[in-house]
């Protein structure tokens, strides 16, 4: 028997649980211990006066039983003699929506219930594109209260004609509108009841019962993210995964990518028996002919239709923190079973929810959908979302929260990535520091306005230049009078400063200079970005710690008084954050010491014959 | 990973011993040992980490020792909450373990339903139900912070029905309490509980009586209610399941101690 994974969604009050509730019922799936404690808490909490309230069956939290709403998605199952059912109950508010989301992205089909009182609202516009783009393709739309409009069918067949014409441009493959009354039970089951004669089918039971929902995986080519490689002794080594695509016999060709490494598959290992083929959806471990090598994110493939690598990909991203993407910033990401470092660097719309008009953006806020350009910090392989959910979607997480933020579906490769190659060029950096008798090296200095940064970054150089070493200074305020003189002091604008002005020092570094980089850089995922452009070794970090107190006393350029009097936007360590390096190769405490003596600290550390060893960061 | 000795943990093993063959399983068990198990459950749980060869760590809480802490001398909420809830944490902390997986279900019980596959608990292990993190496809973000841990749940959307169609199809060994047998029990409030030691006070006119049960979940055996079946194959068992018209957990005393009591104690860190 197959199961049906679906999805109950749409706005808040619509009706959601209560229709599950009943589903559970009239399928008789309600124990009668569950039965009895319904009983006493429709007395407790319902909203139906002396009848059952079945949304209490599904809305499992204590705060959604007293707020008599659903907060966080409801997995329920139940069996018809047709069909398996594993229901997602997803919450209608807006606020929520990314519980809506987690529920959809396992969903083949969508019940987008309807208030016939109210009609089609954003919210049902905004769950029906993020359906939408999660890949459902099949959506039961349900009409629900019926009873509150006298079982009209004129009010009904508007609600269908309204939603089919904003559902166009959407790519569901078919709607099909049911009018129903979660509450009195009325085409749910069964047909026939006298109050809707018009209606002539189907049930919404018999539409789950019998939509088709095509399982694509299967008859496509054979694909395998390898999720662990498996080497318990000497003598056994295999590729462990689920198969994520078509299926595999020992004796099969395959290939893998990235190395592009042919071989074919000795053994399908599952248990104690071998198995003789294994299919889309199977955990397996894989022995493969010959001793290649591949880790943890490759993808094995049939030889015939091997997996593209990219780095660079035109995708849609569906935001879900209140606090908004910025282009630029390094993200950590997560596509099948690859970790990588991404960044969005260009959006190239977002999208509006209610009309679909492509609108300019230059951040996403929170459940707001864009399609853009994204970028890996390695090659990965993929396929497009289209072809295989598995391999084509991608998660991105908060690199210092730990936090998901955000939900993307790969379109298509960016040409750009695969002819922009790069140049391989024969003087090396090491050559080019060792003419000078130096290490190239960027020094990081990182600090708030007024800590001392520049003044010790001056007296640095100076002692560097006598000893006959080669040097540049990048200065916050000097730069962003050429280079970043379009910038202002916005998050987004503050990350896009320092993306810059770190790929500068890259190329000075490169040239075989000493960098010294005088930035406030207030945000940690920033300054870890630049560390990660350099080699081991190569960028310290200088922590130029004053107190903000002391800072605000010296205020040399009277700015700290301009932020105070709220002349001044967005002015760190006012009104706008300042994040503390954790772990900072070279910690100046200030107070109490003048900077001549930290300016000779650094030279000291410099001078030291052992290596500077990096902090280690989590990936 | 959590091992009960129950039917969910014998498929957790199961699953485990196929995911890493023809590896051992690289993690230890662990068995949060209240003191009340049946005991053929514990009978079991030894002779089943012998024969799989796993590294088995139990734990009971010291502090629960010391006292002298029993679901019958000192009731079921207080009895969980230190034997279980509070004996899980300190063992978690005891090894620094930073994930941990478990056997639950979300058709177990409605607060259930709402969790995440990768659960991911605040310092202090505390759940926090409104603020789960998103977790869309089959991509789970594992980063944590120091302190944070993640509890991982491979059988959310396995059924009690699943369930037993694997051990029958898989011929997974269980615990013996599982089938039908003539077991001593007692009538309290409606349930049949069995006398598996002489702990178990009688009351006044008490006198176990041996009767056809057999158990559809286990735990502390004076928290654990039989029913009475004559079902003696995993396929009789299944035959019952599926005509079942009761839930599984309303043999477990525990989750009747008041309104979203599951929900509570998992914000305290039951699992």
């Amino acid at each position: 028997m197959d199961t049906l994974r679906f999805i109950t969604c749409g706005s808040v009050d619509d009706g959601k649980s209560t229709l599950i509730g009943r589903l559970l019922f009239e399928t008789k799936l309600i124990f009668e211990d569950q039965l009895e404690t319904l009983k006493a808490d429709s007395m407790k909490f319902g909203t139906q006066g002396e009848r059952l309230d079945f949304a209490l069956l599904v809305d499992g939290l204590q705060a959604e039983r007293e707020q008599g709403i659903t907060i966080d998605v409801a997995y329920r199952f139940f069996a018809t003699p047709r069909r398996r059912f594993i229901v997602a109950d997803t919450p209608g508010h807006e606020q929520y929506t990314r519980n809506m989301a987690t529920g959809a992205s396992t969903a083949e089909a969508a019940v987008l219930l309807i208030d016939a009182r109210k009609g089609v609202l954003t919210q049902t516009k905004r769950h029906s594109r993020i359906a939408s783009m999660l890949g459902i393709r099949h959506v039961a739309l349900a009409v629900n209260k019926m009873d509150l409009v006298g079982w009209s069918q004129p009010v009904f067949d508007e609600i269908a004609l309204t939603y089919r014409r904003f559902a166009e441009d959407l790519a569901f493959e078919t709607i099909t509108a049911i009018p129903i009354s979660a509450l009195e039970g009325h085409n749910i089951v069964d047909l026939g009841h006298a109050a809707m004669p018009w209606y002539e089918g189907p049930s919404l039971l018999l539409w789950l019962e019998t939509v088709q929902t095509v399982d694509r995986d299967t008859a496509r080519p054979f694909t395998m993210p390898v999720q662990w490689v498996n080497r318990p002794n000497l003598d056994f080594r295999g590729f462990s995964g689920r198969i994520a695509s078509g299926s595999v016999k020992p004796g099969d060709s395959v290939r893998i990518s990235p190395s592009g490494v042919a071989t074919r598959i000795k053994e399908i290992v599952v248990w104690r028996d071998p198995s003789t083929e294994a299919t889309a959806g199977q955990s397996v471990t894989l022995v493969l002919e010959d001793q290649v090598d591949a880790s943890r994110g490759d993808v094995i493939a049939a030889a015939s239709h091997p997996v593209e690598c990219a780095d660079q990909f035109e995708a849609d991203l569906f935001w879900m923190s209140e606090h908004a993407l910025l282009c630029g910033r390094p993200y950590a990401a997560l596509i099948h079973t690859k970790s990588a470092s991404v960044t969005i660097t260009y959006i190239k719309h977002r999208l509006d929810i209610n009309t679909g008009a492509h609108l300019a953006a230059k951040t996403l806020g929170l459940n707001e959908i864009a399609k853009v350009n994204v970028s890996f910090d390695r090659s990965v392989p993929f396929t497009s979302y289209g072809e295989n959910k598995r391999l084509g979607a991608f998660i991105i997480i908060d690199k210092l929260t730990n936090e998901t933020v955000g939900a993307g579906i790969i379109h298509f490769a960016l040409r750009r990535s695969a002819n922009v190659h790069w140049q391989a060029l024969e003087v090396t950096k090491i050559a080019r520091a060792e003419m000078k008798h130096q290490r190239a090296r960027c020094l990081w200095f990182t600090g708030l306005s007024g800590s001392g940064k520049s003044t010790i970054a001056n007296l640095l150089e100076k002692r560097l230049h006598t000893k006959g070493k080669h040097t540049y200074i990048l200065d916050g305020d000097n730069i962003r009078h050429g280079l970043n003189r379009d910038l202002g002091f916005t998050e987004a604008d503050r990350v896009e400063n320092i993306r810059r002005v770190a790929e500068v020092a890259r190329l000075l570094v490169d040239a075989g200079l000493i960098v010294i980089v005088a930035f406030i850089s207030p945000y940690r995922a920033e300054r870890q970005f630049a560390r990660s452009l350099f080699d081991p070794g190569e960028f310290i970090e200088v922590f130029v710690d004053t107190p903000l107190e002391e800072c605000e006393r010296r205020d040399v350029k009277g700015l700290y008084a301009k932020a105070r009097r709220g002349e001044l936007k967005n002015f760190t360590g006012i009104d706008s954050v300042y994040e503390p390096p954790q772990s900072a190769e070279i910690h100046l405490q200030t107070m109490g010491l003048a900077p001549e003596n930290c300016a000779d600290q650094i030279v000291q550390v410099l001078g030291s014959e052992k290596e500077i060893r990096p902090p280690t960061y989590p990936m | 990973m959590l091992y009960s000795i129950g039917k969910d943990s014998s498929v957790m093993l199961r699953l485990a011993e196929k995911a890493y063959y023809p590896g051992p399983i690289p993690f230890p068990l662990m068995h949060i040992d209240t003191g009340w198990k049946f005991r053929e459950m514990i009978a079991f749980r030894d002779q089943t980490a012998k024969q799989i060869g796993f590294k088995l760590i139990t734990y009971t809480n010291p502090r629960g020792v010391l006292e002298g802490i029993g679901p019958i001398t000192h009731g079921s909420a207080y009895h969980t909450d230190v034997m279980k809830t509070e004996a899980l944490k300190q063992a978690l902390d005891l090894h620094g373990f930073d994930v941990v997986f478990g056997g639950a279900r979300r058709d177990e019980e409605k607060s259930r339903a709402k969790e995440r596959i990768f659960s991911f608990r605040a310092a202090g292990h505390r759940w926090e139900p409104k603020a789960q993190r998103p977790e869309l496809w089959n991509l789970y973000n594992t980063r944590i912070n120091p302190g944070e841990t993640i509890r991982v749940f491979p059988l959310s959307n396995w059924t009690e029905a699943d369930i037993w169609q694997y051990i029958r199809q898989e011929s997974i060994p269980i615990v013996p309490l599982y089938f039908a047998a003539k077991r001593p029990v007692v009538m309290r409030d409606g349930q049949w509980i069995m006398v598996d030691d002489d702990r178990l006070p009688l009351e006044n006119g008490e006198t176990p009586e041996m009767r056809t049960v057999r158990f559809r979940t286990l735990g502390c055996y004076p928290l654990t209610a039989a029913i009475e079946s004559t079902a003696m194959t995993l396929d009789e068992i299944v035959a019952e399941t599926l005509g079942a018209t009761t839930s599984e957990r309303q043999g477990r005393i525990i989750d009747h101690d008041g309104a979203a009591s599951m929900e509570r104690k998992k914000q305290e860190g039951y699992f």
